[in-house]
């Protein structure tokens, strides 16, 4: 009997254990999870701590201290330059290292190892991209320069000594969460972080969805929805700008027309995991001749995916050979936007295509050779392993051809493919040293300086904007692009013969530049870089209206202050609307809406074209708009069985305004013939009926209505570590290019005065602990539109009282 | 006097082999002085109970309070679908003592077992 009670009581302890500590039956391992010496309690940071610190590593060659001010921004002052990276790469790790792995996890196809099954198309997906291929040509050209490979050792140096320092019971918690722990950092993943940048920025493309469109629609329907620009553009170069005649022009192969323009393909890829096409971003730069100092102020606002912890940590490097504050990746060393003691920098997206897919035909199932230059070509086929947790290990191979992987075949599932196979040329593959642009530009002291270091730049496409304490500011549109003749490039092009691969590159000096101009501002927001007078065929994904409106802003400023350009980064003017509001309202028949309709054109028509938070207008626009392009376009794009892409928003407007009989505003499946007036009148009719019960509820006013969210980058499984419901006012085509969950991720104003006087801030907060106060704290601030004044810290301020706590590293 | 003993010296080596084993030391360390000090197997559940339940409860409340209960807000809205910070430490408490209290009752029960064994014997 005593046995008895013992079993019974032993059972039950032992399977009471199992059950709290295995994730297999309830959501989380609740005893593992909560226990105050090992669970998530231990990462409820104390609002006091002292994050003072003695630290001893043999790996440094002199002395580093870090100061760390309120806001926790480390300002590290090292005796030798690489020992400022290995405090980079430990910092990085003591704050941020999660989200630091977790990112080129994902670069590299790993999420699967982490997350499960569900991640495995994601993987799959960026293994035949050729990601991890990519990062290692990257990592190659960045090894073998001395100087790039010193610097990434002792970064990767600094983040080891991070994590063997790390106690299991001091894990970050999404590592608790999620059940695994960190594996060794190492160059490859600093490579693997600049390929996932470049996916970012330089990934979008449309090859398949034009190829399909084109067929869909004809050439004619084609062009007028996916024009080569905007009649509106205003281009980041002057319209005007003369441009030299280009030494050599590419020439389209003779086959073109029925090989190329008329290719029948009845297969229909539709890529997923597309990066967004709105990571863009605003920087513009006023010369000394338009601000109250003299001096040249330069602004940039790099928006993208917003998240916590954010993708930005901000710090400030002082080495002997430099001085350098701004914002840094965790993930790869340098400051990347900010500026030195003589000079500031910052980027936008180009938005230019530099990805393009040609069609394979493998001489069998065994994918070991393709048709290429009338002969079958050995491929080199690479075994991709993806580990699943709690699960088996997937195989895939990729075949490798002379353009590149091939992504798309019978064997991706879910991707109607029709048996045909599609190998992809990306920029992104060439071997490059990206990380030598940073390494000069920290030291760099004038424009020359500035030039010969964004040369090492060659993917993605950047708009890199200068300004110099001495007066100058310039903006040259940097990488690599390829010389494509007319039209090479938008749909998916033949892979069998090498007349179709790119002929080359434009030289970098036809790259489209401006220094000094005239008219005494530079600036870019990801529009086409030049009118059509620009000698190159350069297709993209452009924005046109936040260029028309800084451009229009900035050409009227005078006697600039920062304060000015704080304001301008968060003007909420929505000039798309401008343009878009007296079509509206000519055409509108008042007579046919019912009562609410008409309440919200009236709304409509009397805004001030602002989206404030509280705009109830700009949300009545923003529907109208969206309806109206649903009324006029959706029959036209859905002829056959797939559906034909959106246009731009762009596209609708200005063929209105161009032309009230456009073509596609006629209903093909009425037998009516639909005008401009009936299309305009049922889509706010449409558009009213949809907002009113938002109205009731009181969600109408567009900060709540968009309803601005930060969320952590594990989305929805820890949706408290978001924040969610910001009133931020702004949005598509607005300066302040706030959406839902996208937008400016850093906002920064430079005043090249001397010393130089900086402003910022970013949507999160620089430790990415959801349980540090310093987890989301400038997010207010962000919101609100208002900076930090930065502290360019010197030698002389180490006595400071703004110096929190001081870290101390010796050998 | 005997609870009180059981109930102190559970806390103090659940904590010390906190330190260094996993979190369900808790219930070896209820399942060691339970079978060592030999409470009545009731006592010995009661003592394990309370006394993690006080360990845990103050180790975690002490924690949070120091930490303005960020942490504690976040993660009670996600593992218990409400904003409570101190609802979460009682959550923890609860689970500790559960453990420790059926380990000590584990341990005084194997203390009666052996016992037995030893009298017939």
């Amino acid at each position: 009997m005593r046995i008895l009670y013992f079993s019974i009581s032993i059972i039950l302890t032992t399977g009471l254990i199992f059950i709290l500590d295995t994730r297999k039956i309830l959501p989380a391992p609740l005893g593992r999870l909560l226990s105050p010496q090992e669970g998530i309690w231990q990462n409820a940071e104390s609002v006091d701590a002292d994050h003072g610190a003695d630290l001893r590593f043999p790996a440094l060659k002199g002395k580093v201290e870090v100061y760390l001010d309120s806001r926790m921004v480390p300002h590290v002052f090292a005796e030798k330059e690489n020992d400022a990276y290995f405090v980079q790469g430990y910092l990085h790790a003591r704050f941020r290292l999660w989200q630091m792995e977790f990112q080129t996890y994902a670069a590299a196809g790993r999420v699967s190892e982490i997350v499960g099954d569900k991640a495995i198309d994601f993987d799959r997906t960026q293994r035949r991209m050729g990601m991890v291929y990519a990062a290692e040509n990257a990592l190659r050209m960045m090894e073998a320069d001395p100087a790039t490979k010193a610097s990434c050792d002792a970064y990767t140096a600094g983040v080891n000594a991070y994590i063997e320092t790390l106690e299991a019971s001091e894990l970050p918690v999404e590592y608790k969460l999620l059940g695994y722990k960190p594996e060794k950092w190492n160059n490859l993943k600093i490579a693997l972080f600049t390929k996932a940048m470049t996916n970012d920025l330089a990934g979008f493309d449309r090859d398949f969805e034009f190829t399909h469109a084109l067929q869909a629609l004809g050439e004619e329907n084609f062009r007028m929805l996916f024009p080569e620009m905007a009649d509106s553009l205003s281009p980041v170069i002057p319209n005007g700008t003369a441009y030299p005649k280009p030494a050599i022009l590419p020439q389209a192969p003779a086959d073109v027309d029925s090989a190329y323009f008329h290719r029948k393909d009845s297969s229909i890829v539709m890529p997923d995991f597309k990066p967004d096409p709105s990571n863009g971003s605003n920087n513009w730069a006023l010369a000394g001749s338009r601000t109250k100092s003299g001096r040249p102020i330069l602004c940039n606002d790099p928006h993208l995916r917003l998240s916590l912890p954010a993708i930005w940590f901000e710090m400030q490097i002082h080495t002997p050979e430099f001085n350098a504050y701004g914002v840094t990746f965790p993930g790869i060393p340098g400051v990347v936007i900010g500026f030195n003691t003589d000079i500031a920098f910052g980027f936008t997206n180009s938005g230019r295509d530099v990805k393009d897919y040609h069609e394979i035909r493998f001489r069998d199932n065994t994918r070991r050779s393709y048709w290429f230059d009338s002969a079958w070509r050995p491929s080199k086929n690479r075994i991709e392993q993806i580990r699943v947790k709690d699960g088996k290990t997937i195989q895939d191979t990729v075949s490798y051809t002379v353009f590149g992987p091939v992504v798309y075949d019978r064997s991706m599932p879910g991707r109607s493919t029709g048996g045909r196979a599609y190998a992809l040329r990306w920029v992104a593959h060439d071997s490059s040293n990206i990380l030598k642009m940073w390494h000069l530009l920290h030291r760099a002291k004038n424009y020359d300086d500035y030039l010969e270091a964004i040369g090492f730049f060659n993917v993605p496409g950047q708009n890199m904007i200068f300004a110099s304490r001495n007066g100058d500011i310039a903006l040259w549109q940097q990488a690599t692009f390829p010389l494509r003749w007319k039209d090479q490039g938008l749909f998916v092009m033949p892979g069998s013969d090498s007349s179709y691969m790119w002929q080359g590159y434009i030289p970098r000096e036809d790259n489209p530049h401006a220094i000094n101009p005239e008219r005494g501002f530079i600036s870019s927001a990801n529009q086409r870089s030049a009118d059509s007078s620009y000698p190159y065929f350069i297709p993209g994904s452009y924005d046109v209206y936040r260029g028309i409106i800084i451009n229009r802003r900035l050409a009227a400023t005078i006697d600039a202050t920062p304060e000015d350009m704080m304001k301008l980064q968060n003007d909420n003017y929505n000039v798309f609307a401008e343009y878009a509001r007296p079509v509206l309202l000519k055409n509108v028949d008042s007579s046919a809406l019912d009562p609410t309709a008409r309440y919200y054109m009236r709304m409509f028509s009397d805004w001030n074209l602002q989206n404030d938070p509280d705009s109830k207008a700009a949300t009545v626009f923003s529907a109208w708009w969206d309806s109206l392009q649903q009324v006029v376009f959706h029959d036209d794009l859905n002829t056959t069985a797939k559906s034909v892409i959106r246009p731009d928003k762009f596209v609708l407007l200005e063929g209105l305004l161009r032309d009230s009989a456009y073509r596609f505003i006629d209903d093909l499946r009425t037998p009516a013939k639909e005008d401009l007036k009936s299309a305009v009148t049922l889509a706010l009719q449409k558009a009213s009926s949809a907002l009113e019960p938002i109205d009731k509820e009181g969600r109408l006013a567009w900060g709540k209505y968009k309803n601005t969210s930060i969320y952590h980058l594990l989305r929805n499984s820890v949706l408290p570590f978001a924040r969610t419901g910001l009133m931020n006012g702004g949005g598509e085509h607005i300066i302040n290019a706030t959406k839902h969950d996208h937008g400016p991720s850093w906002r920064m104003v430079v005043h090249m005065t001397t010393p130089i006087e900086a402003y910022a801030v970013y949507p999160g907060g620089q430790d990415g602990n959801p349980g540090s106060a310093n987890y989301d704290n400038f997010v207010d601030t962000w919101t609100k539109g208002e900076y930090y004044r930065l502290w360019f810290m010197t030698p002389a301020d180490r006595t400071s009282n703004k110096i929190k706590w001081t870290m101390r590293f010796r050998s | 006097m005997k609870f009180l003993y059981t109930l102190f010296l559970i806390a103090i080596l659940g904590y010390a082999l906190g330190l260094y084993l996993p979190w369900w030391s808790i219930g070896v360390a209820g399942f060691i002085v339970a079978a060592w000090l030999f409470p009545r197997p009731q006592d010995a559940f009661l003592a394990g109970f309370i006394s993690v339940l006080a360990l845990w409860g103050g180790l975690t409340l002490g924690r949070s309070i120091a930490n303005d209960h960020i942490l504690a807000h976040r993660f009670s809205q996600m593992l218990l679908q409400r904003d409570s910070p101190l609802l979460l430490v009682g959550v923890t408490a609860l689970i500790g003592a559960l453990v420790a209290g059926l380990g000590a009752l584990s341990g005084s029960l194997f203390r009666n077992m052996i016992r037995k064994t030893e009298t017939v014997a």
